[in-house]
């Protein structure tokens, strides 16, 4: 992990229209993501937290400040980012090897390696015998994993995930967080994870940055000293976590409160 | 006690799931039996009613209607207007698909186009198209042609019309996903934007199948000599009932049959929908 940052966000600002008028999404964000960290962003719902994912992909273009990567102006849209969003966007038609292939397949690579390789990360997340099944054959959480290979086959250097298990039962979840840190362990990509879950958060990240309610703003960045490999099941119970999870606690609650008490 | 329970449930579950199987098959059968017995005594009190109830000059009756199905089989009459039917059927249907796709397709992808060209979309569109068949008469003659142009005109704006919306419905998200993975733009309207719109086009020529064979009779009907319409025209100015049920009923056949091959070409193109949440 170096210090020079890959995503660097500078007085970051971004406005909506909205028919009640002009929403602020967030305000004055200034956030570095370092080369090979875990990263996730913590924040009440509507707090600009995918906001920011977007702008990092060069798919939104913010209101004030820059964004830049690698020291450079983000390109629309950048190709060296992987995005995991909320929402399943596996293609129907197609075949679970022909969707965690497809970009290997949009590179040009032939259909036996193409399909070599997908059939690898298949079995990598659990799915192996579900190669030519169609999505809506799955489970959601079948088509999470499907997700997840997808983005991890083609080996984007950094990939942003926004709330990608938030769909998914508690026990399920676990399960995917386990395997999301055994896959990341092994590959170093940088990942910048999006959550409302500040138990998620403090599970898999490196660092945790916490955001206020709208309009989001940083309340505070906060370092995750656990030791790694981590025991995603266990982990919650250990005594530091519970420290660390009641500090930043403190910072998300003000947000949290705040926002029901304004509706 | 919990030990008992987990015995007796599968024992107790077992006969269920194989009643729930009989009793699919069941219902098949009971509706298939109703289907046949409503035609069968919907024939039988046509054929009760015909001379004895109402006069057969104005409803015919079933074995009449057979009788005069089988005479035009003999002289081989029959097939003639039906492959006249057909044929202005098919080219009207497979010009319409072809430009319409065409079109919708072009205009999907520019959206400054589809901008430009959208009032004359709208006004075309708004005219009661069967209007328009004098004058394609007057254009193309009573030949195939005056019908070819009409049924190619109505099944256009069908398919034209789903096909556009079809390119307005892509999900966003998809095409962005594939933008990321460093897609080119021609890349991303094969695998995304051509697979999302095949659902509507399919919808589109699904729904324009039935007017293709209306402006081919309707066209017919007009003006003409030759297809179904002309037969049902020329049965119907001779007061010869007979003649004009047994038309209807080849067209009912032919609309059917074309019905039941599109469904069936859905289902082999579509195949991912097949078992879909």
């Amino acid at each position: 992990m170096s210090d020079a940052p890959l995503i660097e966000y500078r007085g970051i600002a971004r406005q909506f229209a909205s028919r009640r008028g002009t929403v602020v999404a967030c305000e004055g964000v200034d956030l570095s993501v370092r080369q090979g960290e875990f990263l996730a962003i913590v924040g009440p719902s509507g707090c600009g937290k995918s906001t920011l994912l977007n702008m990092a992909a060069g798919l939104l273009k913010p209101s004030a400040g820059r964004v830049f990567y690698r020291g450079a102006p983000v390109a629309e849209p950048n190709t060296l980012v992987g995005y995991m969003t909320q929402r399943d966007t596996l293609l129907p038609w197609r075949t679970v090897e022909d969707n965690v292939a497809i970009a290997l397949e949009l590179r040009g690579q032939s259909k036996t390696e193409r399909h070599r390789h997908a059939h690898d990360w298949i079995k990598r997340v659990g799915l192996s015998g579900f190669e030519t099944a169609y999505p809506a054959q799955l489970s959601g959480g079948m088509r999470r994993r499907v997700s997840m290979a997808r983005t991890l086959a083609y080996e984007p250097e950094t990939i942003l995930m926004d709330e990608p298990f938030g769909a998914l039962d508690a026990q399920l979840r676990l399960v995917m967080h386990d395997e999301l840190l055994k896959l990341w362990a092994a590959t170093g990509t940088t990942m910048v994870f999006v959550t409302h879950d500040l138990t998620e958060a403090i599970t898999l990240a490196d660092r945790v940055a916490v955001f206020s309610a709208r309009p989001g703003r940083i309340r505070a960045i906060e370092t995750v000293d656990l030791p790694r490999p981590r025991d995603v099941f266990r982990i919650r119970f250990d005594p530091h976590f519970g420290e660390l999870h009641d500090r930043l606690w403190r910072y998300l609650e003000e947000s949290v409160r705040g926002d029901i008490m304004v509706g | 006690m919990a030990q008992v329970d987990t015995i007796s449930l599968p024992a107790r579950e077992a006969p269920v799931a194989v009643d729930l199987a009989a009793a699919a098959r069941n219902e098949r059968l009971i509706v298939l039996a109703w289907r046949a017995g409503i035609t069968v005594v919907g024939l039988a009190l046509w054929e009760f009613a015909s001379g004895r109830l109402i006069k057969p000059f104005w409803i015919s009756s079933p074995s009449a209607i057979w009788a005069q199905l089988v005479d035009w089989c003999v002289t081989g009459e029959l097939w003639l207007h039906v492959q006249v039917t057909l044929a202005e059927t098919l080219m009207g249907f497979v010009f319409g698909a072809v430009s319409g796709i065409g079109v919708g397709l072009a205009l999907g992808l520019n959206k400054r186009l589809a901008a430009i060209l959208d009032p004359f979309i709208i006004a075309f569109n708004s005219l009661p198209k069967i209007a328009l068949a004098p004058l394609f008469i007057l254009w193309f003659g009573v030949g195939l042609m005056s019908k070819v142009v009409l049924a190619t005109f109505v099944v256009f704006f069908l398919v034209f019309y789903s096909t556009y919306a079809g390119t307005l419905a892509v999900e966003q998200e998809l095409v962005d996903v594939l933008r990321l993975m460093g897609g080119s733009r021609w890349q991303i309207v094969r695998k995304v934007i051509l697979p999302s719109v095949l659902l509507w086009i399919f919808t589109g020529m699904k729904i324009s199948v039935p007017y293709a064979l209306i402006c081919a009779v309707v066209g017919e009907m007009m003006a003409s000599n030759k297809g179904l319409g002309y037969l049902i025209q020329a049965a119907a100015g001779q007061y010869d009932t007979n003649g004009v049920f047994a038309a209807l009923f080849v067209l009912m056949v032919i609309a059917t049959g074309l019905h039941a091959a599109l469904k069936l070409s859905e289902r082999l193109m579509l195949r991912w929908k097949e078992d879909g949440g």
